[in-house]
């Protein structure tokens, strides 16, 4: 290209562009504007009484105290809700889950009642005194305990129904069965197979930890009959439509705003009952009630990730051809089944589990089962179980070439599923799009001289004065994201598409309105990118919107990585209806027919003649001034977008561990991430992007868990002892990538934001297993923190 | 995350805040640099009823050397032991230990004098003021008194200081010529308190330990003075096995309380290995 052509693109900073991020200098200002910035005329302040005990029957509550103080207006409880029917609420998962712990509590720090006041300060005071007496009973913590024979039925409200939403429930405790594969065929796999290996691993209760909790003002107008709710949603038009279906109100008189979002990771998808209390409070008030939980709130009782107790087998041949994959796994949900997994897949994508590799055979069954726990599942950046799924098949295969004997990356490269394989259907059923792993891993092993590695390592472990153990950790991840084809996925029977709505101005500047919000990703930045590149239009001047029910197209939200590969894909072809439009004004003005028009950056011209063209903003103008006789004026499109399939981003990650023998500390000394995520937008936020996975990810590996005692008590739950890495702690990242592009998505993009998290965390324990495999340990549970290793080094008689 | 209600002073004199005192009591608590009064006082675990702010009191922070003794006023931030030239050469430990407490922001606002008062094991202060046998003067009522570090800890929040008076000046002998010191410190994160941390104050005379002090922070009810550990050093050369011998005396006091950073067994071995850690470092630094 010549460079006049080349100025011209670049003036679009359009894909491909590392075009600063817009949003960053409001953030920076602090002039972002979060639910708790907003404060609305009249508005009056919520806080929450919540269960000192994990399982117990509430005998009374005692409202009086409190509401004798001044300026506390209400207190409300079940009891109050049970007219209006909304002291239960159904969940995405086809559960129902208390609003206001009705007559008994379930999981400690559960929302008992709450306390309306006229300032936030009073408002604490109020749930001081409000008394609330207990009859405490057995709390059940672990959820093979709860399976057990006489377990104490937790759930009273579901007495004697042996259906749910997802199937038989075999005994009181338990949510659902759920399997996918073939359990014969893998069963025949195991019985014929040469070699097999079996690994019992738990995935730790961990939470997201936005640096924004949850919150919300709701107003309800008793005058319009209209309610505006503005909440720290990733989904604001589910939530729409769940208001509307609970209190009868019409979703057209219902406005849900999600504001600027402080990180989102998942958290952010339920509703819960906070959100609920406040619009009610609201309603019965008729003022605005603003609702903001704490740090211990937010960690103890929103929407957690894991809980996992996983069994993983294989079957191989001798020479470490995986013949076969069983997985079985008990899912601890906590006290109601509030995951929010498209409906037909109550473990969600969790089959994915078959990995990068050509597996024949595979099966998977996974039990939901019910604790005295606060509720949740899915979250954390993990696009539904995909986390789960990734660690489990990554640490099977470490654990067969530790039992063959056999290279870790020598054992993945036997099993890839390869380039020319593609598209490929897994035992399990998904139809990967496309994928170059063995390319991928080849370049990573060469960028880390990997051989040498290994040599360092050797020469260490037979040093008896090396004050350290080494490990090398690698994992060949593929996700699976996008949800999704709305004939596999729908979110209460609401196909999992998403939009876009596109209006160019006459002067050639253009707004988008989007059905996805974003909580950090930058999507005012890079979708404007996309526009930019289809319409030849400068990004600078296009605007997207996205969080207001009341202006955007209906969308699905912001979670499982779906914005790029769903809305991203609605974006484009959006601009392509515009684009077609547009190409009949540039035929009209030039007095050519359409076949005798080229596209060229910013413009249409005559085929072979660069100086008889029209601009996009020359037709914009047109569009409103002189469009073609019969055409409606005016350039806008929406369009709904639902994906044809998932796409399958991938990625080779690996780390090198330093293990001090003395105390049990890991120093990762180098951590290298190569990430495919097909076609690349903005290369420096799909950085940033890897950067917050990887430090997520090492806080989860290395750090993070949520634990409680027998009597269910929540433990670690403030940031003294919930790990959240600071840039001290933090490793330095080193990035890479290759290109392959999803060849059924408009522009070829696959999504990446969470890939780093879902990567990482098997490449960590990868490592720190490494560390130990020459005496004879196969895997180690995280969180990988030095007391835990220090545990293992005991163990395994390691002497500092 | 919200405190109960309180009322607000913020005298400016020492012997006014002695009045505020003496005039609400039980009910009064000073306030310093508010790290950790202000975490007890949101999770309504301490509810005064007023609160005396000691912040605009000039007299009671600064650092000066007066008489061969080195004065910290009580109200003296973290970041202004750090930044302190004075200290910088002649009590370096001191500097050390500042260094390694919490973040910036709590650095910026904490004071040793709060530190101390505060009689969490799981401070720096009390370990490090008690190897360097620190006097800590404390103001009341009737006037002065003076009491050393390693009577002034009792237990867990517990101390010496009476509610009617205020930590007014620590004092401590700047360090004689080729002392070395050390503090070394396991934790888990930025922002964290010790997993285990030992402070050694050392002086050799040619290849003999000729004196030595060593105090443990975060294994026990308060910080310990680990006497029996510098037995096995003094009057020894310096060798692996009298490090040993010193960790594992350093261990046999330790009585830590479980929690999430480990069980009992590992902060015990961590009190072990911090231990010999500071001893080393400290070796290296007596020149
Ligand atoms: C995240 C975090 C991490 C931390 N990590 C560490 C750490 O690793 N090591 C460490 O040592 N500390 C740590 N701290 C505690 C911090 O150093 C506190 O600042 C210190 O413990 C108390 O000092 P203050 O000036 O903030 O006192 P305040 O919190 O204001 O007061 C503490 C107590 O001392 C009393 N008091 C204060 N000054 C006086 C005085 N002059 N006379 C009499 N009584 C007085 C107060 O009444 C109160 O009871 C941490 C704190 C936080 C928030």
């Amino acid at each position: 290209m010549n460079s006049p052509l080349n100025d011209r693109k670049a003036a679009l900073m359009g894909m491909g562009d590392s075009r600063l991020r817009k949003e960053d200098a409001r953030f920076i200002q602090g002039k972002g504007n979060y639910v708790d910035d907003i404060k609305m005329p009249d508005m009056v302040y919520m806080d929450i009484v919540r269960s000192p005990v994990a399982h117990a029957r509430i005998k009374k509550i005692n409202k009086e105290a409190a509401l004798a103080i001044p300026g506390v207006l209400a207190v409300l409880t079940a009891d109050d809700l049970k007219p209006l029917k909304l002291h239960w609420m159904p969940t995405l998962a086809g559960d129902v889950q208390a609003v206001l712990a009705d007559e008994k509590v379930h999981f400690q720090m559960q929302e008992v009642a709450v306390v309306i006041a006229t300032e936030r300060y009073i408002a604490a005071d109020g749930v001081e005194a409000v008394s609330v007496e207990y009859e405490e009973l057995t709390a059940v913590i672990d959820p093979f305990k709860a399976l057990e024979k006489g377990a104490p039925v937790l759930r009273e409200d579901l007495a004697g129904k042996t259906e749910g939403a997802h199937g038989k429930r075999y005994h009181h405790n338990h949510i659902f069965t759920w399997e996918a594969g073939d359990k014969a065929k893998a069963d025949v796999a195991f019985s014929a197979a040469e070699v097999t290996v079996k690994q019992d691993m738990f995935y730790p209760r961990v939470h997201p930890c936005p640096l924004e909790t949850c919150g919300c003002v709701a107003s309800f107008d008793p005058v319009r009959g209209e309610l505006t709710t503005f909440m720290t949603s990733q989904a604001p038009h589910v939530v729409r439509t769940v208001v509307s279906l609970l209190s009868g109100i019409a979703e057209s008189k219902i406005r849900i705003v999600s504001p600027d979002i402080g990180g989102g990771f998942g958290n952010k998808v339920p509703v819960y009952p906070g959100y609920v209390c406040a619009i009610v409070a609201s309603i019965v008030l008729g003022r605005p009630v603003k609702w903001i939980e704490d740090r211990v709130e937010n960690i103890s009782s929103t929407g957690f990730a894991r809980d996992y107790h996983m069994t993983g087998e294989l079957a191989a041949t001798k020479a470490g051809k995986i013949t076969g994959l069983r997985v079985n796994v008990i899912a601890d949900h906590g006290a109601f089944d509030s995951c929010a997994d498209p409906t037909k897949f109550p473990a969600g994508m969790f089959h994915i589990v078959s990995g990068s590799y050509d597996i024949p055979a595979a099966y998977c069954r996974v039990d939901g089962v019910y604790t005295n726990k606060a509720p949740g599942g899915v979250a954390y950046r993990c696009s539904f179980r995909v986390t789960e799924a990734v660690y489990l098949i990554e640490r099977m295969v470490d654990v067969l070439a530790q039992d063959l004997k056999m290279d870790k990356a020598e054992i993945r490269s036997k099993n890839f599923i390869r380039k020319e394989q593609f598209p490929y259907t897994s035992a399990f059923g998904f139809e990967y799009d496309s994928g170059d792993y063995q390319g991928a891993l080849d370049k990573v092993l060469n960028a880390c001289d990997y051989k040498g590695l290994r040599v360092e390592q050797a020469a260490k472990r037979a040093d008896p004065n090396s004050p350290t153990l080494m490990g090398i950790g690698l994992v060949s991840f593929t996700e699976v994201v996008g949800a999704g084809p709305s004939k596999m996925c729908d979110i209460l029977g609401v196909g999992m598409f998403d939009s876009c709505e596109i209006r160019v101005h006459p002067t050639g500047s253009a707004i988008a309105r989007m059905g996805t919000i974003s909580t950090g990703q930058a999507h005012q930045t890079t979708y404007a990118q996309i526009i930019a590149t289809e319409l030849g239009l400068p990004s600078e001047v296009i605007q997207v919107e996205e969080g207001d029910t009341s202006t955007a197209p209906y969308g699905l939200g912001t979670y499982g990585s779906r914005s790029t590969p769903v809305a991203g894909a609605a974006i484009a072809m959006a601009s392509r209806k515009i684009h077609a439009k547009a190409k009949k004004i540039a035929a009209h003005l030039l007095e050519v027919s359409e076949n005798d028009l080229e596209w060229e950056i910013d413009r249409f011209k005559v085929k072979g003649q660069d100086a008889k063209f029209k601009t996009m903003k020359d037709i914009a103008w047109a569009a409103y001034n002189k469009p073609p006789a019969g055409m409606e004026p005016g350039l806008e499109a929406v369009h709904y977008y639902d994906p044809p399939n998932f796409t399958f981003p991938f990625g080779i990650y690996l780390c090198v561990v330093d293990i001090d023998k003395a105390t049990g500390e890991t120093k990762i000394r180098r951590f290298y991430a190569l990430d495919d995520c097909g076609t690349r937008i903005n290369p420096m936020i799909i950085e940033g992007q890897i950067h917050g996975g990887l430090t997520e990810g090492f806080a989860v590996a290395m750090g993070q868990q949520l634990t409680f005692d027998a009597q269910g008590n929540i433990q670690g739950n403030t940031l003294m002892d919930y790990f959240l890495p600071t840039f001290v702690e933090t490793p330095k990242w080193e990035t890479d990538f290759t290109v392959t592009p999803s060849p059924h998505h408009p522009i070829g993009a696959k999504g990446v934001a969470e890939s780093p998290h879902v990567g990482s965390i098997p490449t960590f324990t990868s490592a720190v297993v490494d560390a130990f495999s020459h005496l004879g340990v196969a895997h180690m549970n995280m969180p990988h923190n030095a007391f835990r290793v220090w545990q293992q080094l005991q163990a395994s008689g390691v002497k500092s | 995350m919200i405190p109960s209600v309180f009322e607000y002073h913020a005298p400016s004199t020492v012997s006014e805040a002695l009045s505020l005192l003496g005039q609400y009591g039980d009910g009064a608590k000073l306030l310093a640099g508010g790290h950790s009064l202000l975490p007890m006082m949101k999770l309504r675990f301490a509810e005064p009823a007023h609160l005396i702010d000691l912040n605009k009191i000039r007299e009671l922070s600064g650092i000066r050397e007066e008489g061969g003794v080195i004065k910290i006023g009580a109200m003296t931030s973290e970041t202004a032991l750090i930044d302190s030239a004075l200290l910088q050469k002649k009590i370096p430990l001191l500097v050390e230990a500042a260094s390694l407490i919490a973040d910036p922001q709590v650095r910026n606002r904490g004071t040793i004098g709060g530190d101390i008062t505060h009689g969490d094991p799981g401070n720096d202060h009390p370990a490090i003021t008690i190897a360097l046998d620190a006097k800590f003067i404390l103001v009341g009522p009737k006037g002065e008194r003076t009491v050393a570090a390693g009577d002034f800890f009792l237990g867990t929040y517990m101390t010496d200081l009476q509610p009617e008076e205020i930590l007014k000046e620590i004092h401590i002998k700047p360090f004689a010529p080729k002392t070395g010191s050390a503090y070394c410190k396991l934790k888990r994160k930025t922002g964290d308190f010790a997993t285990a941390a030992a402070a050694v104050v050392l002086q050799m005379s040619g290849d003999v330990v000729s004196s030595a002090r060593i105090t443990l922070t975060n294994v026990g009810p308060i910080a310990l003075h680990a006497q029996a550990a510098e037995q096995a050093l003094v009057g020894k050369p310096l060798t692996d096995a009298s490090i040993a011998a010193a960790a594992a005396a350093a261990m046999a006091i330790c009585d830590p309380a479980e929690d999430l950073r480990g069980n009992i067994e590992y902060k015990t071995a961590m009190a072990g290995e911090m231990t010999k850690r500071a001893i080393r470092l400290a070796a290296t630094r007596c020149k």
